[in-house]
């Protein structure tokens, strides 16, 4: 039914939003637990600048990420020095605009999970005994799971639709780059219209019960008064 | 007697805490106590009064710049010095919620058991357990206990921990008259079977009157009044705003039991008190609480009062009330002093004065234990 060369588009997809999402939830976990508790002034610009992405066209942080990892971008000058060449129009180029783009669907939601713990169960840890990194491994994180739970599925999820970052940075290239959304453009341009068909069904397949099992879980959970929501 | 005779640990605590009126507007604190409690120390005031600040700097959860907290030979906080939380020698009950929701009962013991390595006292784990009554919920999750339940599963989990000091801030406070009556005769047994000192919260004067060896008086971030519960809770100083709570406290021996008419007779420091069923034990040591509403005065003792408790005595101040009708009059009763609050009428009507002599009726007091 999948031609080949949808199959290798599905394969580099799963494979990118599986980086993606592993290298969001170990950077994003700190991140969201400083946003959370800190009292810094910086946690309402800090948070801003996560939130971007939820209402930039992917484009324009296509564009920046195009420059910045480019050989005279400073992410590239850093790359090139550590001896990688230039990121753009390679996998890992994506992962890393990826990350970029996927980063307040991880975030967002780690974060209003560790706000919903309030301060009551770390305390009650410190009186009991517990350090400041005891507190956060058995006291946060497994209060925090349902927010984990959202955050990799919406990451996850999330970096599968990703199309204009993708264009921007990725370009086109078979088994590097070419991801399901850029295959499916490309089936559209060339009127593969059955191609195009059976990966489209494929992909609302997918979608449905990726956001169907956390919708479940959600109901499920309900009573453990964690929110899900995502906030801009 | 020999309950009585028994040492108790002496822990000393010194706590210095200034607080401008630049964090919030109407609130300063400037206390300055120094402890030496054995046994349980009662922290009475209003609620905004301090005590949960004070009891909170103690443990180290809220931290005062200015603040001076030393535990007997340790400095836990002073201007250079703060040592956090869990590195102080402290049990602490909140007033609710103060179970870890993702553990059940038995893994919140384990939580705290596993991080205070102290020795282990043969037995304690089984005697703990079988005082608080909590054997039979381990396996349970604290949203699956009832909030007395959570309260005696906290207390017991602070007594497994062997602090240096059991800090309780208002531990029965969120719970309905029912469930407090029934946590009650827990506390006290704390009090009596563990040597752990006890700083207890609370704006309950039963509470303070039946559990506190000794009281403090917190007004308005201030230490107002201390000592004894008896001397405190006769002092309208410790309970402006409270006057119906206004009233006294002491101890006495039950002398006597007259199963016809199912009255005790109880030997107290002002003389013979009857009351109802307030044990039958001759000899047991119990503690009365009479609220200066219950105390009336009359100029000759009268045969024909349905008012079965009346004695001779001497007026030693008046004060106000916080009801502008009504006078408060402190009054000795040989050792004792009570209270009684009248109406400024019959202070006119009955020309009491400082130094009259009279008889007081008592038309009820309450046993506390």
């Amino acid at each position: 039914m999948l031609t080949p060369e949808n199959m290798a588009a599905i394969k580099l997809t799963l494979e990118l939003a599986s980086c993606v999402t592993l290298i969001l939830l170990i950077l994003g976990t700190p991140l969201a637990w400083w946003l959370a508790r800190s009292k810094s002034k910086w946690t309402a610009p800090v948070g801003a600048v996560v939130a971007l992405p939820l209402v930039l066209p992917p484009t324009v942080l296509g564009f920046y990420l195009l420059l910045a990892m480019g050989p005279n971008g400073y992410l590239g000058q850093v790359t090139v020095a550590l001896g990688l060449g230039t990121l753009p129009f390679t996998f890992w180029g994506l992962v890393v605009g990826s990350c970029f783009y996927s980063l307040p669907f991880v975030v967002q939601p780690i974060q209003v999970a560790f706000q919903s713990i309030g301060n009551r169960p770390l305390e009650i840890a410190a009186i009991l005994g517990a350090g400041p990194f005891d507190r956060f491994m058995t006291v946060a994180l497994p209060l925090a799971k349902p927010g984990f739970l959202t955050a990799t599925i919406l990451g996850f999820a999330h970096t599968i639709g990703e199309f204009g970052v993708v264009l921007m940075i990725g370009g086109n290239i078979p088994n590097e780059t070419r991801v399901v959304s850029v295959q499916m453009y490309d089936h559209v341009e060339a009127l593969a219209y059955d191609q195009a068909h059976t990966l489209a069904a494929a992909m609302i397949l997918f979608s449905f019960f990726t956001l169907l099992s956390l919708y479940s879980y959600q109901k499920a959970s309900s009573r453990a008064k964690t929110s899900f929501g995502i906030s801009i | 007697m020999i309950e009585m005779l028994k040492k108790k640990r002496s822990t000393l605590i010194k706590v210095r805490l200034t607080q401008g009126e630049n964090i919030q507007r109407d609130f300063s604190l400037d206390i300055d106590a120094s402890l030496s409690v054995p046994g349980v120390v009662g922290i009475f005031g209003e609620s905004g009064s301090g005590k949960t600040t004070f009891l909170r700097c103690i443990a180290g959860l809220t931290r005062l710049g200015s603040a001076v907290v030393k535990f007997n030979d340790e400095v836990w906080q002073n201007d250079e010095i703060f040592i956090p939380t869990h590195q102080r020698s402290i049990g602490y009950v909140f007033q609710e919620d103060g179970l870890l929701p993702h553990l059940t009962v038995e893994k919140n013991i384990e939580y705290a058991l596993r991080r205070n390595k102290k020795t282990s006292i043969k037995g304690l784990y089984e005697k703990v357990l079988l005082i608080l009554g909590i054997e039979n919920v381990l396996d349970v999750f604290p949203d699956q206990l009832s909030g007395g339940e959570r309260q005696r599963v906290s207390i017991a989990r602070s007594l497994l921990q062997q602090p240096g000091i059991l800090l309780m801030d208002e531990p029965l406070a969120s719970l309905d008259e029912r469930r407090k009556r029934e946590i009650l005769p827990y506390l006290e047994r704390i009090s009596k079977h563990f040597d752990i000192p006890i700083l207890y919260v609370s704006h309950s004067v039963e509470e303070i009157a039946r559990l506190a060896d000794n009281v403090l008086v917190f007004k308005q971030g201030r230490i107002v009044e201390k000592g004894p519960p008896n001397s405190v809770f006769a002092s309208e100083n410790s309970l402006i705003g409270l006057s119906d709570e206004v009233g006294v406290v002491f101890d006495g021996d039950i002398s006597a039991w007259d199963e016809n008419w199912e009255l005790s007779t109880v030997t107290t420091g002002c003389g013979d008190l009857f009351i109802p069923k307030a044990g039958t034990v001759v000899g047991a040591k119990i503690r009365v609480r009479i609220l200066a509403k219950d105390v009336s005065l009359i100029e000759t003792p009268q045969s024909q009062s349905s008012i079965l408790n009346q004695l001779p005595a001497e007026v030693v101040e008046l004060s106000k009330d916080q009801n502008t009708a009504m006078s408060l009059v402190r009054v000795r009763v040989k050792s004792e002093q009570l209270v009684a609050r009248i109406s400024r009428k019959s202070i006119e009507q009955l020309k009491i004065v400082p130094g009259k002599s009279l008889w007081i009726q008592i038309k009820a007091a309450a046993v506390l234990n």
